[in-house]
């Protein structure tokens, strides 16, 4: 693709504990073009962020990546030196929104100075200039300049995600990535963040991966929607082939499983049971022992990405051309 | 005589209980005081409150699901735990229709507090709360935080039966304990009760806090976001238990949320909580389907939904501003500063408003809404 940003190819990422070996991300490949928006979704500890971690090269130990690919450009972030990727990479190319980044702001800087910080260590912006830059970002993330000279306990908490947001803006990435940025705040302000997403996105034409646990998230941003688990991409496609005919049997739980605020009060389902353990994920498919459309195959075989529309992957033994 | 009639103004609130109500609230307040200073103490300034639950009111009938809901720091928790007396009131009453053991039990201890089967649980002092506490218990939103980690299940199953003396051998609590494990589903149980609760996931966790409540057979249950913490795929799952073991003990639920779309998934009833205050309240469909309370629309407005074609179009939230702190809360009604519609109607409502609380009056059948717009309007 020629509007191509990023293309991710069989990344696995490993955790080296006492227990063994946590296959916390195994053999997923996407790619995501320029201005496009995508949604990881998955429930906890599918590997969501430890897929993002692993984009900008940052697993935490005993996390390793151990084979794969990250091409940005043309360059391999995998294989990357950390000294390269603190040089060209983060924060220049990719920043990214941690989960919950808005309690980790320092209490004793100035958040002003915090925003500054990557733009003096990064860019080699003098003091003055990155100030300067620091008002911009405030009044672009909807918040009054004056802010800048305030410390973090003295903002509420989704101006404080704001500020958050500018961080990672400061050196004008062509991707942000965001983990789980509206979780703790309340649903007032967690629309008014998305709205900002939303609009930063189509001003700067940046990419995101958006990452969180809450489909109806992703609804509101994603253009793309990738869903995992248990280490895996189980289904990948556009979000509006995602939500109104979702191929994997769980996707498909996982919409019915939330309830909705319009519309007629259906009984909800659930999935029974809970995700494998990463450390002996089962022989097959991995979602085969909470699955209702089991076959023989997919306790055997691990079912391979069939594509099935346009852009529409699934990872199914149901779908497969036999 | 005289003595008489002051027992019949003491209780005239609960002799108009009427017989399916359980349990009724009335004008609650909860004021946590604020750490004076010593300026403030040598000027003899009066204290300052951080006022979490400002004057409510409301009944609950025997069997329904009552939800709470607001976003955080509204008063929605606090109010859940002031009915079960678990936090210290500043003033108003709660009465709640007891069980006949109960009312007998009290009756000996605090007389004064029982009026028939109905208790003044205000009334009672803080050391003879035990047979109350029987009756209400609490679910509490965070399952890794609410079960201690040093005991096994069966230790915490069996904590509440030794503290009310319930079944007076081994064996028999045993008996207890399977058979809450079996109702919350968590079989064979023999497998879970020596089990830490580190060794299981978040959905077994919460349904160990559900079997906790439940084992002493109580009949109002607070339950503060109990599916907050959990994943998606299995909060189904615990709200379809709730309502099953509703279903078959013929349990009150206080369902505390900040999620609309859950509560009126589990909710007859949703009161709709701003700053300590109930601004609306309505069947669960009602409120969702026709808000009156300009906050109501807000928040409903601003809740995203599974639809892509939501990505499209920015997400208009009737709102401004954010939520004042509640030690300086605003006069008359403490939306007003946020309020949009009172913007649009500012030459009507500038005398109301900013100036007089509003009541909760019935603006529909059975829909209550505290809001001047439907007052002003209605009159003119």
């Amino acid at each position: 693709m020629a509007d191509e940003l990023l293309r991710v190819e069989n990344l696995k990422t490993y955790f080296y504990t006492l227990r063994g070996v946590v296959k916390a991300v195994d053999n997923v490949s996407f790619t995501l073009r320029k201005g496009e928006v995508m949604g990881l979704a998955g429930e906890s500890g599918c590997g969501k962020s430890t897929t993002a971690y692993s984009l900008i090269n940052l697993v935490p130990p005993p996390g390793r990546i151990v084979g794969g690919h990250v091409y940005l450009d043309g360059m391999d972030l995998a294989q990357m030196s950390e000294h390269e990727l603190r040089r060209k990479v983060r924060w220049k190319r990719i920043s990214m929104v941690f989960q919950g980044a808005m309690n980790a702001l320092t209490p004793v800087y100035t958040v002003g100075y915090q925003i500054a910080e990557p733009m003096i260590y990064h860019a080699g912006m003098d003091k003055q200039k990155a100030m300067e830059r620091v008002e911009e970002l405030l009044s672009l993330v909807g918040l009054d300049p004056g802010i800048a000279k305030r410390y973090p306990h003295e903002l509420s908490g989704g101006q404080k995600q704001r500020v958050v947001i500018a961080m990672a803006l400061a050196l004008n990435p062509d991707l942000v990535i965001a983990d789980e940025p509206t979780t703790a705040l309340d649903v007032v302000v967690q629309a008014q963040i998305l709205n900002l997403l939303k609009e930063l996105q189509r001003k700067l034409k940046m990419s995101i991966i958006l990452i969180t646990h809450d489909l109806s998230i992703i609804a509101e941003l994603a253009d793309k929607v990738a869903v995992m688990y248990a280490g895996k991409i189980v289904e990948w496609g556009p979000a509006d082939v995602i939500f109104t005919e979702p191929k994997h049997p769980y996707t498909q739980a996982l919409l019915r499983a939330i309830p909705r605020l319009r519309g007629p009060i259906d009984k909800l389902i659930w999935i029974p049971g809970t995700p494998p353990d990463l450390v002996a994920p089962p022989p097959g498919c991995r979602f085969y022992p909470r699955c209702t459309k089991v076959m023989d195959i997919c306790r055997r075989e691990e079912p391979p990405m069939i594509e099935i529309g346009k852009e529409h992957y699934v990872s199914c033994w149901l779908y497969a051309k036999r | 005589m005289a003595s008489i009639s002051v027992e019949e103004e003491k209780f005239k609130l609960a002799a108009e209980m009427a017989a399916d109500v359980i349990l009724r609230v009335d004008n609650l307040k909860v004021w946590f005081p604020l750490r004076r200073s010593l300026t403030e103490v040598l000027k003899r300034m009066p204290p300052r409150y951080v006022r979490a639950v400002d004057g409510i009111s409301f009944d609950i009938r025997r069997g329904e699901t009552f939800c709470l809901v607001g976003e955080s720091g509204c008063g929605k928790t606090t109010t859940g735990k002031a009915i079960l007396r678990l936090v210290d009131i500043h003033s108003g009453r709660t009465f709640y229709r007891a069980k006949p053991e109960t009312v007998e039990e009290l009756a000996k201890t605090v007389p004064s507090a029982v009026h028939s089967d109905i208790v003044e649980v205000t009334a009672i002092p803080d050391k003879r709360l035990k047979p109350i506490r029987r009756e209400m218990q609490m679910i509490y939103q965070d399952p890794f935080g609410s079960l201690n980690p040093r005991f096994k299940i069966k230790t915490i199953l069996e904590e509440p039966l030794l503290i009310h003396k319930i079944g007076s051998t081994r064996d028999e609590r045993e008996e207890l304990i399977v058979k809450a494990l079996e109702s919350v589903r968590l079989v064979p149980p023999e497998d879970f009760m020596n089990r830490y609760p580190h060794q299981l996931s978040g959905g077994q966790r919460q349904r160990v806090a559900i079997a906790r409540a439940l084992i002493l057979n109580p009949q109002l249950i607070v339950a503060d976001e109990p599916v907050s913490m959990l994943d998606v795929s299995i909060r189904a799952e615990i709200l379809d238990l709730m309502i099953e073991l509703q279903k078959r003990q013929n349990l009150t639920y206080i369902f505390i949320t900040h999620d609309l779309a859950v509560a009126r998934y589990i909710c007859d009833r949703i009161a709709v909580m701003y700053l300590g205050k109930i601004v609306e309240l309505a069947s669960g469909t009602e409120l969702i389907e026709k808000p009156y309370h300009p906050y109501t629309k807000a928040l409903i407005a601003a809740i995203p939904e599974p639809d892509p074609s939501n990505r499209l179009r920015m997400r208009v939230v009737p709102i401004k501003g954010e939520v004042p702190s509640a030690v300086n809360i605003p006069p008359g009604c403490r939306f007003h500063p946020r309020c949009v519609a009172f913007d649009e109607h500012k030459e009507a409502l500038k005398d109301m408003c900013p100036v007089h609380e509003p009541p909760l009056v019935e603006v529909d059948k059975n829909h209550y809404a505290a809001c001047w717009l439907y007052e002003t309007f209605k009159k003119s």
